[in-house]
């Protein structure tokens, strides 16, 4: 799960990560009281799920209060298009006003787990302010790294050999390493699978502090973090992921037109793959779960066809334990209550197929079947070019 | 001959009680796995499904001489069921369950380090040597006794595969899921050099997803050491970045663990690479061609 920028330096400030002087607002009446609080000149910080927000007009500074009203009036409401949001943007509802800090060094510091170490590891780079991806790719000498032994934690000299690394000496030094090791505490603590501070600086004063901060989190971890999960903000989401959410089905929206429900993760990809190999492109990934009931069946149906640009969709299911039977009465239940709306083609392979293709074929519904996954398919993009042209 | 598991296995189940562990546990005794004991804390002493239950996988150890475990426990739950599995001496743990924070996995990573044990998954379907015993929810009359070995990150993509396979007239020596989580046991190095010691194992299908650097590896691998036919298909290869696609281990970070790069790395170690899941069968066929 991802947060916001407001709520990562909230949960940092808790465990002691230095954090600029600031908070989220949603009008500009409350953007001028809190820039009058702050005092002086104030950063103006659009909090959306998307990074490229500065070069997008996304972030402004305004010398006082009045001014801050003034902008936040003109940035409440925008839609921002970052390279990360794609063309259709996102609408901005809140702004983080903070202090407008003198950079003096901008540094950069992630924590994120290794899989193939199977460890955290905490990154340190005098290259701040730039994608670290960027860096590693043409500077992966300036990238430093401490892995986190399970045993033991994170521990304190690794956090002073990072600090040296990225040339900090004395108080500043000194500040560096309680922030490190404070940020590894959240990071663990909370089950974030990332937690990036990029830009960490370094102010005119030698102080320490998260000008910039995102986490993001385990989902299998956060039913024991309901204060995490309660930081969920659906407007970042497409609608009908968070309606599938509603019946835990994985569902992520993509750009074609075929849509397809699966049952099973890599079998779901697996289909996407084969309709653009039969020259379609996928409108969506969507797994009903390896052993799917009746229910799931008929949720996952209903947001399927929700999907306006659903042009036709593919529905394979390889029966295991599942029976295909018991499938096919909830494609057929989904199908009366919000009919037809695309061609469908049906592929039930497995455990009692035969009565499911039955059931399908006497639902006086019409559906087109298929034995194999690539006839399937190709049969889904004749579909789609049939509707097209 | 098989990997890991045959008509000698003898398995303890634990979370035998839960409606999930309940089920699974009859669909494995109806296969013919030798399941000698249960696991549930606080129902030790009683008989379920005619299996006696254990307060801990220790007595079942002791008492039923389990020396397999396949874990049916909630995810909050099963990080410690892995562990305790593991310090009863159990030599093969299997865990289905899905779900399990990634940081617990850490820890039972670390904490199997150096014991003498092997854990497949967590959140897989499974291992099955067709005929002899299976360990899991894999649906076990598709799969036929055979040749061809099969190692996978998927569940029902695996069932596809093995239909095809089956299909085309080839049985399958042991199935492995190896789980589609982040953080798993056994590798897909570790099951193939198993199949390359195994005398009746003579190709492996190597089912792989986006996300991580396991098939990278196992690439390597095959080109520096491995002796026989390889067939692979990557799922993902139209999965968008940064999402994470239904395992927690299917998401593309940072621009790694591409579908295509995977590809290209099994395609440079000469693995026969399916780009469509139609075609895994007959490329298996090429496969065993091509070797004579």
């Amino acid at each position: 799960m991802k947060i916001h920028e407001y709520q990562a330096k909230q949960i940092l400030a808790k465990y002691g990560v230095q954090v600029p002087k600031g908070d989220v607002v949603e009008t500009p009446e409350r953007a001028r009281e809190i820039a009058a609080e702050i005092g002086g000149k104030v950063v103006l910080k659009a909090q959306i799920h998307a990074g490229g927000r500065g070069k997008a007009g996304g972030i402004r500074i305004a010398s006082n209060p009045e001014e801050a009203e003034k902008i936040a009036r003109e940035m409440l409401g925008m839609k921002l298009v970052t390279y990360q949001t794609g063309p259709e943007g996102r609408i901005v509802r809140k702004l983080l006003v903070e202090e407008a800090l003198e950079v003096e060094k901008e540094l950069y510091l992630g924590i994120v787990i290794d899989r193939a170490k199977e460890a955290a590891v905490v990154m340190a780079s005098p290259e701040g302010g730039v994608e670290i991806e960027k860096v590693a790719a043409e500077k992966p000498e300036l990238i430093f790294k401490e892995y986190v032994n399970p045993a033991t934690g994170f521990l304190p000299f690794q956090a002073r050999k990072l600090a040296y690394k990225l040339g900090l000496a004395g108080e500043t030094h000194k500040q560096a390493v309680k922030f490190i090791s404070s940020l590894y505490r959240a990071f663990e603590a909370t089950d974030a699978s990332l937690a990036e501070i990029n830009p960490l600086i370094v102010t005119a004063k030698g102080d320490v502090l998260a000008l910039d901060a995102k986490m993001n989190f385990d989902d299998n971890a956060l039913p024991r973090h309901p204060e995490i999960q309660a930081m969920r903000d659906i407007y970042e989401e497409s609608p009908l992921e968070v309606e599938a959410s509603k019946y835990n089905l994985n569902y992520i929206k993509l750009d074609g037109n075929v849509g397809c429900m699966v049952n099973g993760a890599g079998l779901a990809m697996a289909t996407m793959d084969i309709i653009m190999h039969s020259g379609g492109m996928p409108a969506n990934f969507l797994d009903v779960g390896g052993g799917v009931s009746e229910e799931a069946v008929t949720n996952a149906f209903k947001i399927l066809v929700a999907d306006k640009d659903v042009k036709a969709a593919l529905i394979n299911i390889f029966g295991g334990i599942v029976r295909c039977d018991l499938v096919a009465r909830g494609i057929v239940k989904a199908a009366r209550e919000v009919g037809l709306k695309v061609p469908m083609v049906v592929r039930l392979q497995g455990t009692n197929m035969e009565e499911g293709r039955k059931i399908l074929a006497e639902s006086g519904l019409e559906f087109y079947s298929a034995e194999t996954m690539k006839e399937a398919a190709e049969k889904v993009v004749s579909l789609v070019k049939g509707v097209s042209s | 001959m098989s990997i890991l598991i045959d008509e000698n296995t003898r398995v303890v189940v634990q979370g035998i009680t839960g409606s999930e562990g309940t089920f699974h546990t009859q669909k494995m005794q109806e296969y013919g796995t030798k399941v000698v004991a249960g696991v549930t804390p606080g129902k030790g002493g009683q008989i379920h499904l005619g299996v006696p239950v254990f307060n801990t996988v220790e007595e079942a150890v002791r008492q039923e001489g389990a020396n397999a475990a396949a874990i049916f426990v909630p995810p909050f739950f099963a990080a410690d069921a892995i562990m305790e599995a593991a310090d009863a001496g159990v030599s093969l743990i299997v865990c289905i369950t899905e779900g399990i924070p990634t940081f617990d996995m850490i820890k039972v990573k670390a904490f199997l380090k150096n014991k003498p044990c092997r854990l497949i998954g967590p959140n897989t379907p499974g291992i099955i040597s067709p005929g002899k015993c299976k360990i899991g929810i894999m649906p076990g009359h598709i799969h036929k006794p055979g040749t061809i070995g099969i190692i996978s990150r998927s569940g029902t993509l695996t069932y596809e595969a093995v239909d095809q396979v089956s299909k085309l007239g080839y049985g399958q020596s042991t199935a492995v899921g190896i789980g589609g989580d982040p953080i798993v046991g056994l590798s897909f190095i570790d099951l193939l050099k198993l199949f390359k010691e195994d005398p009746e194992t003579e190709a492996v299908i190597l089912i792989g997803e986006i996300g991580g650097t396991a098939e990278e590896e196992a690439a390597a691998y095959i080109k520096a050491e491995f002796n026989k036919p390889v067939v692979s298909f990557i799922a993902g290869q139209t999965a968008p970045p940064g999402r994470r696609m239904g395992h927690a281990g299917a998401i593309i970070a940072g621009g790694k663990g591409t579908a295509k790069e995977k590809m290209e790395a099994l395609e440079a170690a000469g693995v026969f690479v399916a780009k469509s899941p139609a075609e895994i069968g007959n490329k298996v066929k090429e496969a065993l061609q091509a070797r004579g």
